[in-house]
């Protein structure tokens, strides 16, 4: 059977997903590390994770890829690939980053949440790059992946920041948090509304439908409103790590669905049919289209 | 300069899909992978129905996505218009695979054979380890291309030297040649024609062109 409606794209799994969550989230947390006023033991353990996301993703890549003893040609296209780029630029962000921590942060922790934050502008062009994919090519997907790896690496940090030894300042990322959650939610709706406008797969359009819910509660109410409530009470380390929780969660649930599941391809179309026999054309045929 | 193309007329393809077939005969794809095929696509209601043979495949675009994706330069494009790739580069990371529009590209991780694992003889002898667990697609018949020169051939004249999918075609609806060469049978024949490109607002520019009329003043 033939396909000619736009069907769900099998060359990118949960492997693929894995290096934009743990790439985004652990860039997020190397960036919020240097910029937030922690001592050099805190930056140690956040920048140790930070890198350890961002290193999972990159195994997870290397799990997807169908030659792996050949990775290395990865990086032979650098002046065209956003793939090639993200993994030259991933060997600075980890050699930044170790030397970052063995002196505990100061103007090397700079310079890795640089690479961090180039690293995960990478990973955004990346999917833009697919021009196969209507739900990945839209242009607003940049500052929509921008402002989640964001979001979940301050909410990662602030999970963290609940327990006696993260030693991370709650309060400075609950202000963070507020930001990017509300960023995020915005660049959400705006993605969504270039979609509409543009045209996408139905199918691919339910899809990130039936996500709209848990995107709106869990990633922008439920953070403010959690965050709101920790600005006046005791417990405010836990309330804000909850809130963390639910914007590091959908951030995951919003990549997860957005590469694996919402990942539609082109299908086929023709802008008329020809003419054939004693008759004229015919329309355009542009079958599972919104 | 040459530029490699390919024009199908819709008004003569019947979907008899024996491109597809001369294709797979021709370049040894694995079942489940075609680098030619021929859709069929019906739109409306009876009694005013309409129906539509459209061979699909690489469109060996002139910005073509999956080259600015690939990191590996496996793919690339040649001078000729033709757009390659070189297994032994190529990474398999699918990149080129979700980068075009047009679904021509096929990643095959295992070996697979039309009767189950065990090869036929034909097979046996024509299965390519390199192509496996790399990204894989129509070449526009490239070593019959390359020999054209060799042998003072003209591709898109001399069947030698011509696409196995346009030598096959029953109704003569593919036609191959130099679009660059306003003298080339493809060249006139879309001077004579009206035709569209699939998915041309992507600007890919792809090779492959649609016939759908004949210019009113024809």
């Amino acid at each position: 059977m033939i396909r000619i409606a736009p069907w769900l794209q099998t060359n990118w799994d949960w492997r693929a997903a894995g290096n934009f969550i743990c790439g985004g989230t652990g860039a997020g947390v190397l960036i919020f590390a240097a910029i937030a006023p922690v001592p050099g033991s805190a930056y140690r353990l956040l920048a140790t994770i930070g890198m350890a996301f961002v290193a999972t993703g990159l195994f997870c890549v290397w799990l997807e890829i169908g030659r792996p003893f050949r990775a290395i040609n990865v990086f032979r296209q650098p002046q065209m690939s956003w793939m090639s780029r993200e993994s030259l630029v991933a060997p600075l962000l980890f050699a930044s980053g170790i030397a970052a921590t063995w002196l505990g942060g100061g103007a090397l922790g700079w310079i890795a949440a640089v690479f961090a934050a180039a690293f995960l502008y990478c990973q955004a062009r990346m999917l833009r790059a697919a021009k196969g994919i209507p739900t990945w090519r839209a242009p607003r997907i940049v500052p929509l992946m921008l402002f989640t790896g964001l979001a979940e690496g301050t909410g990662l940090m602030l999970m963290l920041a609940a327990f006696p030894s993260g030693n991370a300042p709650s309060g400075w990322l609950q202000g963070i948090l507020i930001v990017l959650v509300v960023a995020r939610g915005l660049a959400w709706h705006f993605y969504r509304v270039q979609l509409e406008g543009n045209g996408v797969p139905s199918r691919a359009f339910d899809v990130l439908r039936a996500i709209h819910t848990p995107m709106s509660v869990l990633g922008l109410w439920g953070p403010l409103l959690l965050l709101l409530i920790a600005s006046s009470f005791a417990a405010a380390t836990w309330i804000a790590a909850i809130a963390g929780l639910c914007a590091l969660g959908s951030g995951w649930l919003l990549k997860f669905t957005v590469i694996t599941r919402a990942a539609y391809n082109q299908g086929f179309a023709v802008p008329r049919l020809p003419v054939r026999g004693a008759g004229g054309p015919g329309p355009a045929v542009k079958p599972g289209w919104h | 300069m040459t530029r490699y193309v390919m024009a199908a007329d819709l008004r003569r393809c019947v979907g008899c899909q024996t491109c597809t077939a001369a294709c797979r005969q021709a370049n040894a794809t694995p079942p489940g992978v075609q680098w030619r095929t021929v859709l069929d696509m019906e739109t409306g209601e009876f009694p005013e129905v309409k129906r539509a043979f459209v061979p699909v495949g690489c469109m060996h675009c002139s910005e073509p996505p999956c080259m600015e994706v690939c990191p590996s330069t496996a793919t690339r494009k040649r001078d000729d218009g033709l757009v390659t790739i070189d297994y032994e580069l190529c990474i398999g990371c699918g990149y080129c695979a979700v980068a075009c529009p047009y679904q021509a590209r096929h990643i095959v991780h295992r070996a697979t054979f039309a009767y189950g694992a065990q090869a036929t003889q034909s097979e046996a002898v024509r299965f390519d380890q390199k192509r496996l667990s790399v990204a894989t697609k129509c070449t526009f018949c490239r070593e019959r291309i390359d020999e054209a020169k060799e042998r003072g051939l003209k591709p898109g004249v001399d069947p030698d030297v011509t696409p196995a999918c346009v030598n096959s075609c029953i109704a003569g609806a593919l036609t191959f040649g130099d679009r660059d060469d306003p003298e080339s049978a493809v060249s006139r024949l879309l001077a004579e024609t009206l035709h569209f490109r699939m998915h041309e607002e992507l600007g890919t520019d792809p090779g492959m062109y649609y016939i759908w009329d004949r210019k009113s003043d024809q």
